[in-house]
């Protein structure tokens, strides 16, 4: 006798996951997300911490638009979903920047920004330039059968420059790449548009306005949510998932199931285990961030105009997995009180800084030097990413610092379940969402649509793809 | 049903679906596509709404039928008719 029968169940309560649940829903189907957590958002949550609310994952939402913009991933979410643009109380960036060395690129959420830097600074690659730009924006990025091209190959068709190549494809790797060096085409063009194209801006309250707003329209919907009750095993029989068993011991059964956790864990959810599929595609990128909180806002400093900044220093832009603990030599900032929040402010100063690590190395720390390794390399990273901003004196910093928090690998592996601590997931991303058995599809992260926004569009094509086109009556 | 009340019917989906467009100048024998920026995923909610609040089924085959609010109001009176 099992404990429950669903049209769907889906695994996860992250971005993805919550509006795969939302779609399903609203269409009448008996529907069950089931989170080994108990605070939804997965890769993208948020935490307290001595009575502070802190984000994870996210710097800035991307795939920004104003109001009256169609067509693109925002407008089409909020439709899909239900949602007026106005629950998300989106506050628009005031200005970013590609810092390296000898040269600074700045972008707004208006490309003509980014167009003209590009072109004065690299006038001999203007032509070029232009024509990656028309590439980016008449290809079709969002295909579910599309086949793999290196973006290193297209884009050095366009952009002989090794300079400007690096600094384009360090903001578009470090929001979403899951491969090292080089990405597939189709990522570069979902990334392109959406921190070039598009832009980036943030609710005040942070990433939970956004989480709260799908948790609502779930709940309206009818759809059901099991908080703290992770799926432990996916159960094969004849090619189709025949049993998920939870965490709690118990057993619930599921025309059709939606993991968002992410491929090579999803394997690994399977019995039997599928453990070589898995292990070949892994992701081996990890990130640790700093996060401290000051006094006063950044501006106080003359930190006040870039929003984010992706910095690098190395001669040639170097995104893979950390030799050492942390890779410092690259990375970004994120300011998120430097959104134009109308008026309103955040109460403390945030100065945020993300950098590649290696999660091996965090992992095998016992626990006395896993807190030296932390201490040390918030220094490290912060003395990294102030070589990009106006000069401010460590004593003015420290008199006005009010705490700090980091994470690292570990950090990550234990709140996301991600395998090797890897944000972005695996290398090689799962467009149809299709797996071995016929009633099992992937959302999220590792069927390739980046972004939070590109997370709920994945969950929303992967219901639709899977199961409600097929459904007739 | 008459093919004014199925027009308003479509309508009122559309208005839903796509609170972003102004639909008060919309042409009833002009292709929706044509002036309206919806794509196949808001085609494909008509279809689903349509199930969902009036238990009609259109089949894939005849996605094309749904093209203008005058096709609509062709081919779904008749299957609301039917119902009543």
């Amino acid at each position: 006798m099992k404990d429950s029968h669903y049209d769907a169940a889906i695994i996860g309560a992250g971005m993805s996951g919550l509006a795969a649940g939302i779609r399903l829903a609203h269409f009448g189907k008996k529907v069950c997300i089931f989170e080994r957590h108990n605070a939804p958002g997965g890769l993208n949550s948020f935490y307290s911490l001595a009575g502070r609310k802190f984000d994870v994952g996210l710097h800035a939402m991307t795939n920004y638009v104003p109001p009256g913009v169609k067509g693109t991933p925002l407008g089409k979410l909020l439709r899909q979903l239900r949602i007026e643009r106005e629950e998300f109380a989106l506050c628009p960036q005031k200005r970013s920047r590609i810092a390296f060395r000898d040269c600074d690129l700045k972008f707004t959420n208006d490309f003509a920004v980014l167009d003209a830097e590009v072109v004065a600074k690299f006038p001999a690659q203007a032509d070029g330039w232009r024509a990656l730009v028309q590439l980016v924006r008449t290809y079709d990025d969002v295909s579910l059968d599309a086949k793999t091209v290196s973006a290193r190959e297209v884009v050095a068709r366009h952009i002989t420059d090794p300079l400007l190549t690096d600094m384009l494809f360090c903001p578009v790797m470090y929001y979403g790449s899951a491969q090292e060096r080089d990405m597939e085409f189709g990522q570069f063009v979902i990334m392109f548009k959406a921190l070039f194209l598009e832009g980036f801006a943030r609710p005040l309250d942070g990433v939970r306005v956004i989480i709260r707003v799908l948790l609502e329209k779930f709940r309206q919907a009818g759809g059901e949510r099991r908080m703290k009750c992770g799926v432990a095993g996916i159960v094969e029989e004849q090619g189709m998932v025949a049993v998920l068993k939870l965490d709690d011991g118990t057993e619930v059964t599921a025309d059709h199931v939606i993991s968002s956790v992410g491929f090579p864990e999803t394997m690994r959810l399977c019995q039997p285990e599928h453990r070589a599929e898995a292990e070949a595609n892994t992701g081996a990128l990890s990130f640790v961030e700093t996060i401290s909180v000051y006094k006063k806002a950044p501006a106080a400093w003359g930190w006040g105009d870039d929003t984010i900044i992706f910095f690098n220093d190395s001669e040639r832009f170097d995104y893979s997995r950390a030799q050492e603990l942390v890779d410092p030599r690259s990375g970004v900032i994120c300011f998120p009180n430097n959104f134009d929040y109308a008026g309103a402010q955040l109460p403390e100063g945030l100065f945020r800084v993300t950098c590649l690590a290696n999660y091996a190395k965090w992992t095998a720390l016992p626990e006395p030097e896993y807190q030296t390794a932390k201490a040390h390399w918030m220094g490290e990273m912060q003395r990294s990413a102030r070589r990009f901003l106006p000069q401010v004196s460590d004593a003015t910093l420290t008199a006005d610092l009010v705490t700090t928090d980091m994470f690292t690998p570990r950090t990550i592996r234990k709140f996301t379940g991600h395998l090797n601590g890897a944000i972005y997931g695996a290398p090689r991303k799962v467009r149809d969402g299709r797996t071995h058995l016929s009633n099992l599809y992937l959302c999220g992260t590792d069927q390739g649509f980046l972004g939070i926004i590109g997370a709920m569009l994945s969950g929303i094509s992967m219901a639709n793809y899977h199961i409600l086109q097929k459904s007739g009556t | 049903m008459t093919k004014d009340e199925c027009r308003k019917l479509v309508i009122d989906i559309i208005s839903d679906i796509a609170p972003d467009e102004d639909l008060t100048t919309v042409k009833p024998e002009v292709r929706l596509r044509d002036q309206l920026q919806l794509d196949s995923m808001d085609f494909l909610d008509i279809v689903m709404e349509l199930r969902k609040r009036h238990g009609i089924e259109v089949p894939e085959a005849d996605y094309t039928q749904l093209a203008s609010l005058d096709s609509c109001a062709d081919y779904l009176t008749p299957k609301f008719q039917a119902k009543a």
